[in-house]
């Protein structure tokens, strides 16, 4: 299994729609380090996000990303995700008639056989994937359904963190992971969050509450702003911003109204 | 058959496009006129009114025009076929006894193997005749007859005389009419009543030379609360140019029986597949179609039942995977001519590289016949956006106490999904793989076990490298 160190960020510029989004992010993850991504409604948190994954709708139209200094954005989706990367999806897809369970052992031979390395035997991945689900505190019924079919907006939540737990990637992007879940949802997706916290994996959280860093304790914390990073600091930024909003980093009264 | 990863790496596109050399017993010059079909008619011995209905066939052969509607048939040269080819002397019951090089294809097919593991009797056509017939002993004695056609017409006259030809008429269409002319081969099946067939007869159908003709004649016969299911199965070579493959099949369900056939049809894509497949259901009988075409150039085929008694059923299971020039034209007809008859058509399709896949369903209630249920719902999904998929349904309800629905989706392959499959380190291929898959899923997860793995390896071979 591959596992990369360092993901950085050098001035990204994305278009959507032949629209900027991304007006020039500079970021670097290590792992080891769990960052913060916060920032009001469309200033362009999902759209760093889904860039650095490769969409193909999102157009970089300026600078690179890095992980472990190669140049990504030249790779295919699959690649960077079987090089170690993970994204927790605000909205993930539904895809009918596939089984959770099929579906993880598909996405675990993928992540293993990186570099080669050994596949896992199926009463081991059985096994594995048996104890993240109790860690996740979910049902194992789970397993047998359709993919993301169905689920309700926390139980959604819940499977992408059992992906990223299964997968056990290097860095990892949670978007909103937080947000529709419950206070008991909120406390077992953080545990899932944190089992993976350490030398081997870095993380960035985009959220809008301070509720989830109660669980998940991060060292640095950032603004996003109309497309750049306006601001970056430590938790205490994060309380600023509960009691104060945004108002005080936005320049322009018209980009926060978007 | 073979399904270790290794083997299925090594894969061609198409699998089955190996062609053997030709060792005719009879190979005749290409063509159809009155002096191939009395050659035909002597060289297989049979009864004078069996010759009687090849010419009246043929008659009704230039006399039904093309069909003009369905697929297009403007290259379909019918007097460049091979009508008959009789590749050995005789047909065998032990696979030691058939040509070794014929016996070779069919090992290559896996056939001998899956008969040992779960068939309770295998029949095997090479061109136009059936090689190799053999059901297992135990079947037999309980009365089940399963051989070809050829012999059962020879072995049980009777029968056989009062059954063909009465599902489907000699002139339904013009393609069932060149089937009478020529018909050789297929299945002959009688299963007795209250005896039920627990595991699969299997047909498998094997075209060798370029530009032959197959019109396989099967005929079903399930008396009153039997029980049988019917497999078929069909590969051929790869040439430059067409053949031609139109068999005709008749079933009669009986008051309480159980019919199932299952098609799986993986013709090269140079073959034109038009087949007429017809049931005829009595009281509380059941027909259960199975019909997966993944291969051929054009497919028309409806399988379809006509649900003549009392509580009769039908249903139909169409899967229909179009790829680059292959149009498969496709679904079912359920004619409900009895009351508290009730009939389901459920279709999935997927066209991908600029394939054509098109639903063509009727269904039918005739004038009093009250409480009829029936439901029809079509699934197409398009891989690309050069790909096409059309639905025709025709409904004609002549009974107002009776409850039919209709449903048709027609979807992409979503970029969302593709994505977020990817995003978990799924290839492209697999990531549209698995979308297909789960698509199908509905459908396959209503097969028999070794069915559902043959299908499901047909599908991942078919989208292999469908993409860049
Ligand atoms: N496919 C698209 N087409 C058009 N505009 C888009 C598209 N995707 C994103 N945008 C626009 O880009 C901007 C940034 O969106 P993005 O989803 O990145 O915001 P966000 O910071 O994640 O917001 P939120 O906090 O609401 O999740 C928004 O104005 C959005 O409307
Ligand atoms: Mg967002």
């Amino acid at each position: 299994m591959h596992i990369c160190k360092k993901l950085e960020i050098k001035n990204l510029h994305v278009n959507v729609e032949g629209k900027e989004i991304l007006k020039g992010v500079n970021l670097v993850i290590n792992t080891g380090e769990v960052h913060a991504l916060m920032g009001p409604n469309g200033s362009g948190k999902s759209t760093l996000a889904t860039s650095l994954f490769g969409h193909p709708n999102y157009e970089i139209t300026q600078g690179e990303v890095l992980l472990d200094g190669e140049d990504i954005l030249e790779m295919d989706v699959d690649e960077r995700a079987r090089k170690g990367m993970f994204l927790a999806f605000q909205y993930p897809s539904e895809i009918p008639g596939v089984s959770v369970v099929n579906f993880l052992r598909m996405a675990s031979k993928a992540r293993l056989s990186s570099n080669g390395g050994e596949g896992m035997s199926a009463r081991e991945f059985r096994k594995i994937l048996k104890e993240k689900v109790a860690l996740l505190k979910m049902d194992e019924s789970f397993l047998s359904r359709s993919l993301n079919e169905g689920f309700s907006g926390g139980e959604k939540k819940r499977m992408e963190i059992l992906q990223m737990n299964m997968l056990q990637p290097n860095i990892a992007v949670l978007d909103e992971t937080d947000s529709g879940l419950d206070v008991d949802a909120l406390k077992n997706v953080s545990e899932g969050v944190n089992q993976l916290v350490g030398e081997n994996f870095g993380a960035l959280i985009i959220t809008h509450y301070q509720r989830i860093l109660n669980y998940i304790k991060p060292e640095f914390v950032h603004i996003m702003v109309d497309g750049r990073i306006a601001n970056s600091g430590g938790l205490e930024l994060v309380e600023k911003i509960e009691a104060e909003g945004y108002d005080w980093l936005v320049n322009s009264p018209v980009a926060s109204a978007v | 058959m073979p399904t270790s990863e290794q083997e299925q790496l090594n894969l061609d596109e198409y699998k089955y496009g190996f062609k053997d050399p030709e060792n005719y017993v009879f190979k005749p010059q290409k063509g159809l006129n009155t002096e191939i079909i009395r050659t035909i008619s002597e060289m297989k011995k049979e009864p004078e009114w069996m010759l009687k209905f090849r010419l009246k066939a043929y008659d009704m052969f230039l006399k039904r025009p093309m069909p003009n509607w369905g697929g297009f048939l403007g290259d379909l040269d019918l007097a460049n076929i091979y009508y008959y080819i009789k590749p050995a002397e005789k047909e065998s019951r032990s696979w030691d006894d058939v040509p070794d090089d014929i016996k070779k294809t069919f090992d290559r097919l896996g056939i001998p193997e899956a008969e040992r593991k779960f068939l309770a009797g295998v029949g095997a056509q090479y061109e136009s005749e059936m090689v190799y017939h053999s059901i297992i002993e135990e079947l037999e004695q309980k009365g089940v007859i399963f051989i070809s056609s050829d012999d059962g017409l020879k072995k049980h006259p009777e029968l056989f005389k009062k059954y063909f030809g009465t599902v489907v008429p000699i002139g339904d269409n013009k393609f069932s009419a060149i089937n009478s002319v020529a018909w050789s081969g297929g299945s002959f099946v009688y299963v007795p009543p209250g005896v039920k067939v627990e595991m699969p007869l299997q047909a498998y159908f094997r075209l060798n030379s370029e530009n032959s003709g197959q019109f396989e004649r099967t005929l079903i016969i399930a008396d009153e609360g039997s029980e049988v299911n019917y497999v078929e199965g069909c590969t051929a070579p790869t040439y430059s140019s067409d053949s031609f493959h139109s068999g005709v099949i008749e079933i009669i369900v009986k008051k309480g029986a159980r019919v199932r056939y299952t098609t799986i049809q993986n013709w090269s894509n140079n073959v034109y597949n038009l087949v007429t497949q017809r049931a005829l259901v009595e009281e509380d009988g059941t027909m259960e179609w199975i019909d997966a075409n993944i291969g051929s150039k054009l497919t028309m085929k409806y399988p379809s039942c006509y649900l003549v008694g009392k509580g009769a059923r039908g249903d139909i299971l169409s899967l229909a995977f179009a790829s680059k020039n292959q149009h498969q034209d496709t679904g079912g007809k359920m004619i409900h001519a009895a009351p508290h008859t009730s009939s389901t058509i459920i279709s999935k399709s997927i066209s991908k590289n600029g394939g054509r896949s098109s639903y063509r369903g009727q269904v039918k209630v005739h004038p009093g016949c009250k409480g009829v249920k029936s439901s029809v719902v079509c699934d197409a999904l398009l891989m690309d956006d050069y790909s096409r998929s059309d639905t025709y349904p025709y409904i004609e309800v002549d009974e107002p106490n009776s409850s039919i629905g209709h449903e048709a989706t027609v979807s992409k392959v979503n970029e969302e999904q593709v994505f977020y499959l990817m995003s978990r380190g799924l290839s492209e291929d697999e990531a549209t793989g698995l979308i297909v898959k789960g698509f199908l899923e509905p459908m396959i997860k209503q097969l028999p076990m070794e069915y559902a793995i043959e299908l499901n390896r047909l599908i991942e071979l078919e989208m292999e490298g469908s993409i860049g």
